[in-house]
């Protein structure tokens, strides 16, 4: 090691790998991962939203976690988004790509991406 | 791309409750459902709650997962890992006061046992691997050392180390900056930082998770300090009944001399140092500073007058600083956050935070960090759970067989340096045994006389012949045959000892006795005059007979008696059919047997 700069390279490197056990993020994606969620395809928006949150650099802003039934099957797969101080957005009939988009307008731009959600579907 | 970590405890606690069992079925497991691409397993260090062992922490949620079987792991694998339904059964939910609503929800900092704890010596202990140096890396570690060596002069860092206030954490409380400070104007071709890992304390074992935890902190802290000090050349002396700590600690400084961490010119600064494990054969004494230095050159380890003291005359005859292990943990925190930052918490006179191992009478047998000043009764009822069974807390021992014991009168006390010595106590290394109703203080005292007997190296007559003479008084006493000169002798004795021992271990030998003397004489005066142990401990003080009314006869005494001293009698109680049981008291040797096989509770024990 003979640079501080190295030492910040290994830093950077990991800090991804490790953030997850802070759980500092302010921003939680879940993912409902119960049989309903899973049989719908909730695996690979699981995996997408893991993916492009940390290819967008959120992860010391976002958590992303799973949980069980919420209770509206027939829509599933469905995310929730909880942000300190924000109301909950609800996102259903998740698809991996539809993930990419919530990323990038909603989690990096800050607007939520209505057409998704279940306030509109009703 | 990994959206889940599982941690699993390596430290000693769970690995002897099947740690690694439950690792080994995690593995299989993650595989078999096919997660190994989107699930982490790590091995971590002590999480503390080893009492609750094994542990399992799962994150992001932070779900506490205790007393995991390998047999749960698929549970929580298919619940947890697959489908995200939380195992509830499994989680610790012990938050204290607040009423759970939800307990899939409670993650590990909601739970009493960690919410009232600070955690900097053991930030790391239980979240990262302590096998990587990459995961140390990742959570700030060696920032310190870059900036000391890159930003700071030698006389920077004693002076932030200074006014930190930090104090020794091995149980002297000597100021750690003033120690460097001694050391650092003294040329000598060599001089050496020596870090001391012999954790002897019965019950002790913080400096163990530390280095079975965060390895790579007593690397990083040890290097500033040979910075600060002028010294190339380390020492870790470590129990050799430490494998786990002994193995990780070689692995962490493999890996720091591959990173150039360690060894020449480390940050293009040209400092160098290296740093060696040597370990301890098992002796007590050895913990003692200068008797640690003999050991390491290679000597039978006993100690040497003082002064001159090591920062002059130390290890190899040259310039030495010790430090124990958690003092030396605190000292990259304080480097990075600063001086402010650490004076923050504690008392006036101590600051920071400090780590004690709690057991004896205690729900959350475990590992705990607080601030300084926390009182006794906020370790004993918040943290540690409180005492098991409804049975009343009668006093806590500290610092081990150097220390003394804080009664139940004085559970309000602040806990740091100045408040323990004031009560005649001591802070000691961190070992916290909690005692209840049922221990019997004389019986305590003997228990650490008896350790210090054979821990004694016998190189001065105080503490060789000195604490052999108060094991015998303390015998005769609890044997029923002493006298209250006894006890006077005692005191005398144990005041001799202190004043004319050579090291700390015979000055403080006598301290559990002068402790439990200054709190509890009645209990001593109640050996002597009534020839009663009240706590029911001394079985030469007890008797046990049996209550003729409540005996129902069934003779199952008689035949556990194992030197038949219990004969059947005449009487026959009211109501019942066969006649009582009764024991002759010159034949018993109050074993007990026939109090446990009791089933109608007719045995009386006084």
């Amino acid at each position: 090691m003979k640079s501080l700069a190295e030492l910040k390279a290994i830093k950077d490197r990991m800090k991804d790998k490790v953030v997850l056990r802070e759980g500092t993020g302010n921003v939680r994606v879940v993912v409902g991962m119960a049989t309903c969620g899973i049989a719908a395809g909730a695996r690979p928006v699981l995996n997408a939203f893991v993916e492009a949150v940390n290819k967008e650099g959120l992860t010391d802003k976002v958590t992303v976690t799973q949980t069980g039934c919420v209770g509206l099957c027939q829509l599933e797969p469905l995310v929730e988004i909880y942000e300190a101080g924000k109301e909950k957005v609800t996102y259903i009939k998740m698809t991996a790509e539809k993930a990419q988009t919530v990323v990038e307008k909603h989690l990096k731009g800050g607007n939520i991406v209505t057409e998704f959600t279940v306030a509109e579907a009703k | 791309m990994i959206r889940t970590h599982v941690l699993v405890c390596g430290g000693t606690g769970c690995t002897s409750s099947g740690s690694q069992a439950v690792q080994a079925a995690f593995t299989e497991n993650i595989e078999a459902y096919g997660l190994s691409e989107e699930v982490k397993l790590v091995q971590t260090g002590c999480f503390g709650l080893c009492a609750l062992g094994p542990v399992v922490i799962i994150y992001p949620e932070g779900t506490f997962y205790s007393r995991v079987t390998p047999e749960d792991v698929k549970e929580i694998v298919e619940e947890h890992l697959l489908k995200g339904r939380i195992v509830e059964r499994l989680v610790y939910a012990d938050t204290g006061a607040e009423e759970i609503v939800d307990k899939a929800s409670v993650s590990l900092g909601d739970t009493a046992f960690y919410k009232t704890q600070k955690r900097i010596v053991l930030r790391n202990c239980g979240v990262i691997d302590p096998d990587s140096i990459d995961e140390y890396i990742a959570m700030d570690g060696y920032a310190a050392l870059g900036k000391v060596l890159t930003e700071m002069t030698p006389e920077d860092v004693i002076k932030v180390v200074t006014d930190s206030g930090l104090r020794g954490r091995g149980g002297g409380g000597f100021p750690t900056g003033r120690k460097w400070a001694l050391c650092a104007p003294n040329k000598a071709p060599q001089k050496y930082v020596v870090c001391n890992a012999d954790e002897g304390d019965p019950g002790a074992f913080m400096d163990r998770s530390i280095l079975e935890g965060d390895p790579h902190s007593i690397i990083e802290a040890m290097t500033i300090c040979g910075y600060a000090i002028g010294a190339t050349k380390g020492y870790v002396y470590v129990r050799a009944e430490y494998p786990i700590a002994v193995r990780r600690l070689q692995k962490a400084i493999d890996d720091a001399n591959a990173y150039g961490l360690l060894g020449k010119n480390i940050f293009n600064s040209g400092f160098d140092f290296d740093l060696e494990i040597r370990l301890g054969a098992g002796a007590f004494v050895c913990g003692e500073e200068t008797a640690l230095m003999t050991s390491i050159e290679g000597n039978r380890g006993e100690p040497r007058p003082r002064p001159p003291y090591p920062a002059v005359k130390g290890l190899y005859n040259s310039p030495t600083v010790e430090n124990n292990v958690e003092t030396f943990a605190n000292i990259p925190q304080i480097i990075l956050n600063g001086v402010e930052w650490f004076t923050s918490m504690g008392t006036e006179k101590s600051k920071g935070t400090k780590v004690f191992a709690l057991g004896g009478k205690i729900e959350h047998t475990g590992l705990v960090e607080i601030p300084m000043g926390t009182t006794l009764r906020e370790i004993v009822y918040d943290i540690g759970g409180g005492i098991p069974d409804g049975k009343q807390f009668k006093a806590a021992q500290t610092g081990g067989p150097s220390g003394g014991c804080i009664p139940a009168s004085l559970i309000d006390t602040e806990v740091d340096y100045d408040n323990l010595t004031a009560i005649g106590c001591m802070m000691g290394s961190g070992g916290l045994i909690v005692m209840d109703e049922d221990t019997c203080m004389v019986d305590m005292a003997k228990f650490f006389l008896e350790f210090t007997v054979d821990e004694s190296c016998g190189k001065c007559t105080p503490c060789r012949v000195g604490t052999k003479r108060l094991l015998e008084l303390l015998d005769k006493i609890t044997d029923g045959k002493g006298t209250l000169e006894d006890i006077d002798k005692l005191e005398n004795l144990c005041n001799y000892i202190k004043a004319n021992s050579l090291c700390g271990l015979g000055q403080t030998a006598p301290n559990p006795v002068l402790a439990t003397l200054k709190f509890f004489r009645e209990e001593y005066i109640a050996h002597v005059v009534d020839k009663k142990c009240p706590a029911g401990v001394c079985k030469n003080l007890l008797s046990f007979t049996i209550d003729k009314d409540k005996c129902i006869g069934c003779g199952k005494c008689a035949k556990n008696c194992p030197v038949d001293t219990i004969v059947k009698t005449d009487y026959v109680a009211p109501g019942h059919k066969l006649a009582s049981y009764s024991i002759e008291q010159a034949k018993c040797i109050k074993c007990g047997a026939c109090m446990s096989g009791c089933k109608f509770g007719a045995i009386i024990k006084k």
